[in-house]
């Protein structure tokens, strides 16, 4: 990513591919402009450097600046932010940064962990997933109302948070056998959707379909397993 | 009802300055909100809900979750406590709970939504589970502890040298802790956390906090109400 000088800022950022907390941080360092490098860890063995800045959860995306660690993406998120000022991502009324830091979580639980559920649960609990994912897309469907991006006339902190829906979704929607991006449900949704990938940041992260539908298959058989053998 | 008395400069100068808080007799998580007016010095009117029967303006108010509590100032509810207190923290700058410095600041939000995410399940999985279970719970309470007692090396509060967000966080294990050993017979924090316990005593007392604490004889009743719920007399 770019000689690190004796000026320049050490950042580092402890990442996966597949992982849409990842990317949502790389975005927020492109739009800023932040030169930083880049470690890839891998599936199935956490790394030393991973285990040793993030010893609490042992989790993806870890961001180092000046070998100081920072975890949990939405926090990487306002840390950047605070740090370096350009370009803000959040928005300046605390009223508006309250509802931000209100809806992210809301749509990470409900949409993402929801999702990911729906990729290995199975009769009553993937209903429950699915009404769930439903009722939340509903509420982004409405909060697009009159909006170009969830930040308003410019891509936003909620954008970034909500970003991986244009990527991840359609290819878990593909293996978990359901719609939960309907473009006849969610029209709005579905056209934010095309202009979030239009976004110069956010093309390095659009990964060929089969790709992700590849790794949500093995991630959805892993997760099966896991849940039969935990409920032996 | 406790309805603060409007000041008179107060009246001239912020004539639309109205703080309501919704929330419980009980609520932990409505205390926390409690304790940063008041550390701050903010007039607010305060509105106890009885759950089983919410309020219609409650309901207005926080249509999503239909929780408490719920922060209005000016109109405009916030609800969400983490939400609810960096809001606050954002809006009256006065003894800050969040310090400049984006490390720290970043350092105490993880340690909060560890307190939500982990110590707050655990804890309450240990309340409601029997055998097992609530080995399993304990085993987890006991790995996410010895987190929390790392992190308080070389500080006095969560928030180091003062009381901050984290601190606030947190608060719920000064009183409840004590509360929940006494109605289940169990030791949940013990002497393997010096650290910990120090903090518990430092934050219970703290003039600020001292005198908001829910009545212990009604917290006994509640907890041990509920907990009978949960294991019912064979």
């Amino acid at each position: 990513m770019g000689e690190i000088g004796e000026n320049e800022e050490e950042v580092k950022l402890v990442g996966a591919w597949f992982s849409p907390y990842v990317h949502r941080v790389t975005w927020v360092l492109k739009l800023k402009g932040i030169q930083y490098e880049y470690v890839e860890e891998k599936i199935n063995s956490k790394s030393s450097l991973l285990l040793d800045c993030n010893p609490v959860h042992k989790k993806v995306p870890v961001l180092l600046h000046h070998g100081k660690p920072i975890a949990e993406s939405l926090f990487i998120i306002e840390y950047i932010d605070e740090t370096w000022k350009q370009n803000p991502i959040l928005p300046t009324d605390p009223y508006d940064r309250a509802m931000a830091r209100y809806w992210a979580p809301y749509i990470d639980q409900m949409i993402l962990e929801g999702s990911k559920r729906a990729l290995y649960v199975e009769g009553e609990q993937l209903k429950k997933e699915i009404k769930k994912v439903s009722e939340a897309m509903e509420v982004l469907e409405g909060m697009l109302k009159g909006k170009k991006y969830f930040g308003g006339e410019r891509l936003g902190f909620l954008d970034i948070a909500f970003g991986w829906i244009a990527i991840w979704l359609e290819a878990i929607d593909q293996v978990a056998g359901v719609r939960f991006l309907d473009s006849h449900k969610y029209p709005l949704i579905h056209k934010w959707k095309n202009k979030f990938r239009e976004i110069d940041v956010v093309k390095d992260s659009l990964f060929p379909m089969e790709k992700l539908v590849c790794f949500f298959k093995k991630y959805s058989q892993y997760s099966k397993l896991k849940l039969s053998e935990a409920t032996k | 009802m406790y309805i603060t008395p409007v000041k008179q400069e107060d009246l001239a100068n912020n004539m639309a300055e109205e703080v309501k808080l919704f929330k419980t007799w009980s609520t932990p998580f409505g205390l926390r909100v409690v304790w940063a007016l008041k550390l701050k010095g903010i007039e607010y009117e305060s509105i106890d809900e009885d759950l089983s029967n919410k309020s219609a303006l409650l309901l207005q108010y926080n249509p999503v979750y239909k929780k408490v509590p719920v922060l209005v100032h000016n109109g405009k509810p916030v609800s969400e406590s983490l939400v609810i207190l960096e809001y606050i923290d954002e809006t009256w700058n006065q003894n800050p709970l969040l310090p400049e410095d984006p490390f720290e600041r970043a350092r105490q939000r993880f340690w909060a939504k560890f307190n939500e995410e982990k110590l707050l399940p655990t804890i309450m999985a240990i309340f409601t589970k029997e055998g097992k279970d609530r080995e399993e719970a304990m085993a987890a309470w006991v790995e996410n502890l010895k987190f929390v007692e790392e992190e308080l090396k070389g500080k006095k509060f969560f928030g180091s040298e003062k009381i901050g967000l984290a601190d606030l966080v947190f608060g719920w294990m000064a009183n409840l802790i004590g509360i929940f050993e006494e109605v289940t017979g169990l030791k949940i924090v013990d002497e393997r956390y010096p650290l910990l316990l120090a903090w518990m005593q430092e934050f219970y007392e703290h003039p600020v906090i001292k005198d908001t604490w829910p009545p212990h004889d009604k917290m006994i009743i509640k907890w041990q109400a509920l907990y009978e719920n949960y294991h019912p007399a064979k």
